[in-house]
């Protein structure tokens, strides 16, 4: 099958067989980071810009080292060390890359729409590394990833997401990416951190972590914005993780093979006991984050490499 | 589009057979026995033909000879100018490298270019003591200065002629054809 797609701006665009494409191909990107010489020159005389406007560790280091890793030149922008603190616009500072010509432009932006604008304006290849509240596709992307290699498959399995979900873009995609390969999603949270109407894109929602979790074959732990706090949608950090914190006690509700995950960073006894998150018989949470750097590496060698 | 097409079967399943055999026996004997020897398959066609040659030398010398698998796409020389995105299979090398005879195996030689890229991919993993090449079907118009130490056949061909090693793990029978019109 032949990828066709320009850009990567949500998990929603993509079809099943596209989904599958790219996981199968970032399986076989794994092995490049266990070499020794962890690098092949694929991408050798590209360049791949990453324009950051909100704090990232994880997918901008990930971005970096898969650009990296096929020897692409990377470039990483971020909006507090870039024009942007002296007022110039998203339009006008994409304009300005684009005219240095890179390959691809990753961008993470606090305003859901912002890559999707990029991808209309600009004949570079666009992906989305976190849009506002909308989208986080190379997360669900890698979380499926993660998935289908711990437990095989993706169909048929039940996932539970707990958390904010009302300002996860994480929770967004994986929604429709793992709705879309067939598995059953389940969602928990306070009232507050669930959006209306949210049951439309086809999941079970619930109040409380318990009913959520039970017989789970996957639980996912979104990070409570602590930044959030003060909008009064929870009265406080110690009340949320008595009733919504993961720990030993409630995940014997979920299937005995159960794997945790968390898009990270993690908030330790908010949303999940150190003891679980760092518990290797059931914690993936740092499988994700190597996967993510194949599944990266995998988007950037789908992107790029075509008849310009 | 199939009419006109004149298919010629040049080898068949006992001939491929032969081959093999052949190729076994010289690969110990130019590399006196199978010390530090391993086998490297090139995706796809070469791994079958890497795993018949590795069951072949194991009972010859009566020891099992380690095989790798290579996939050489990311390593090409025309993936940043091509418009397709070739499929990208695993590569799976789990042992060392550092000063092992390595015999790379490929089912056809032809511009050169895919060998010239399996043999970039495994300098990355180490630094073989020498790298040699074995492939059934060399059928000359090569590109680089590259020529393989064993061979099953030399098969002279039109550049407009297709030639096909089939084999039974992935097309259900052994046979090498080569295609072209009339």
């Amino acid at each position: 099958m032949k990828f066709e797609k320009k850009d990567i701006l949500g998990i929603k665009e993509l079809t099943v067989d596209e989904i599958n494409l790219i996981l199968e191909t970032a399986e076989s990107f794994l092995e490049i980071s266990t070499r020794e010489i962890k690098k092949v020159p694929t991408m050798r005389g590209k360049s791949v810009i990453n324009l950051f406007y909100e704090a990232s560790t994880r997918t901008r280091t990930s971005f970096e080292i898969a650009g990296k890793r096929l020897s692409a030149d990377t470039i990483n922008i971020s909006a507090s060390t870039s024009s942007v603190v002296k007022g110039e616009t998203l339009i006008d500072t994409a304009r300005n890359l684009e005219a240095m010509n890179p390959d691809v432009i990753v961008i993470r932006h606090s305003a859901a729409g912002a890559p999707h604008m990029l991808a209309k304006l600009l004949r570079q290849s666009i992906i989305n590394a976190g849009d506002g509240a909308h989208e986080h596709p190379t997360q669900a992307l890698l979380d499926m990833m993660t998935i289908k290699e711990k437990k095989g498959r993706i169909a048929g399995l039940k996932v539970a997401i707990v958390g904010d979900i009302m300002h996860s873009r994480v929770a967004r995609s994986n929604i429709y990416g793992l709705s879309k390969m067939g598995a059953k999603v389940v969602l928990a949270g306070p009232a507050t951190m669930l959006p209306r109407n949210i049951e439309q894109m086809g999941v079970v929602v619930h109040t409380n972590l318990e009913d959520a979790i039970i017989d789970a074959d996957v639980v996912m732990m979104l990070r409570i914005q602590l930044e959030r706090q003060n909008q009064s949608i929870f009265p406080s950090l110690r009340e949320y993780s008595q009733h919504y914190c993961l720990n030993r006690t409630n995940i014997q509700l979920a299937k005995k093979d159960v794997i945790v995950m968390h898009p990270g960073p993690i908030n330790r006894g908010v949303e999940i006991s150190p003891d679980i998150a760092d518990d290797p018989s059931c914690s993936v949470i740092l499988d994700q984050v190597n996967n993510g750097v194949a599944v990266r590496m995998a988007l950037l060698y789908l992107l790029t490499g075509g008849n310009e | 589009m199939v009419e006109n097409k004149n298919v010629k079967i040049v080898m068949d399943k006992d001939g491929i057979d032969r081959c093999l055999t052949r190729i076994a026996y010289e690969i110990l004997e130019k590399n006196k026995g199978g010390e530090n020897l391993v086998l490297v398959g090139i995706r796809t066609g070469g791994v079958y033909l890497a795993q018949r040659l590795q069951k072949k030398i194991s009972a010859i010398e009566d020891k099992d000879i380690l095989l790798g698998i290579l996939d050489i796409t990311l390593y090409r020389d025309d993936i940043s100018t091509s418009s397709k995105k070739p499929a990208l299979g695993k590569t799976k090398i789990p042992f060392d490298l550092d000063d092992k005879k390595v015999v790379l195996v490929d089912d056809v030689l032809f511009t050169g270019r895919t060998i010239r890229a399996a043999m970039d991919a495994l300098i990355d993993f180490g630094r073989p003591k020498m790298i040699q090449l074995a492939v059934l079907i060399d059928r000359g118009h090569r590109e680089l200065p590259i020529r393989a130490d064993f061979v099953g056949k030399n098969l002279p061909s039109s550049l407009w002629e297709a030639v096909s090693v089939n084999l039974m793990e992935k097309n259900g029978m052994d046979e090498v054809i080569i295609e072209g019109e009339t």
